[in-house]
């Protein structure tokens, strides 16, 4: 792994794990310790957003380093990952919409299927060029 | 499309991960076109055939549709 690979991947891990952290902070600390304050609510929401957009931006440049074949697996994977997220995602809230699942249909769910549908195309991709 | 990086690159006595750094980009890149898995391009293409003393037309071949 190269220099530059591994300053983008710690660069990435760094916004990456700050975006968790303000959106559990975010979420649990508006609902647990100060439900009352909007304040510091919006303000934890808007920084939530601010470094979900420095983590996009991080993304963006690890795969600027990577080489091109790298660059077509995580195209393929990227495509697939938003072709069957929009696929599942309507089809979980259409069972939601017509009262065939008794809870409701929470985004995260889907987040965790596009997460998961990506590790697994990006393995999959690359054991076929390998 | 057809090539032969993998004898040109026995005869200049170098492993794929030699070839790959030359280059810049990864072994399992050079493992992938030396497989026909993967066509490269036009860049690297050109990087390699400069590298074997070759044209690009003796590296890679088009076999058509």
């Amino acid at each position: 792994m190269t220099t530059n690979r591994k300053r983008s991947l710690v660069r990435l891990a760094i916004w990456t794990w700050s975006w968790v952290g303000s959106l559990a902070l975010a979420t649990f600390g508006s609902l647990l310790w100060w439900p009352e304050n909007n304040g510091l609510k919006l303000g934890l929401i808007v920084l939530n957003a601010v470094l979900g957009i420095g983590m996009i931006w991080s993304n963006i440049k690890l795969v600027q380093d990577y080489d091109e074949l790298e660059k077509k697996i995580h195209l393929e994977s990227m495509a697939l990952t938003l072709g069957l997220g929009i696929v599942f995602g309507l089809f979980y809230a259409l069972l939601d919409t017509v009262d065939m699942i008794n809870w409701d249909a929470e985004i995260g769910i889907l987040v965790g299927f596009m997460g998961i549908t990506y590790l697994v195309t990006v393995l999959w991709y690359r054991r076929k060029y390998s | 499309m057809k090539n032969s990086v993998k004898d040109h690159r026995i005869r200049m006595k170098m492993t794929q991960e030699d070839l790959a750094k030359k280059i810049g980009v990864s072994r399992q890149t050079i493992n992938a076109i030396e497989k026909l898995k993967f066509d490269p391009s036009l860049t690297t293409a050109f990087k390699m055939a400069i590298l074997f003393g070759i044209t690009i037309e003796q590296l890679f071949q088009y076999e058509g549709s």
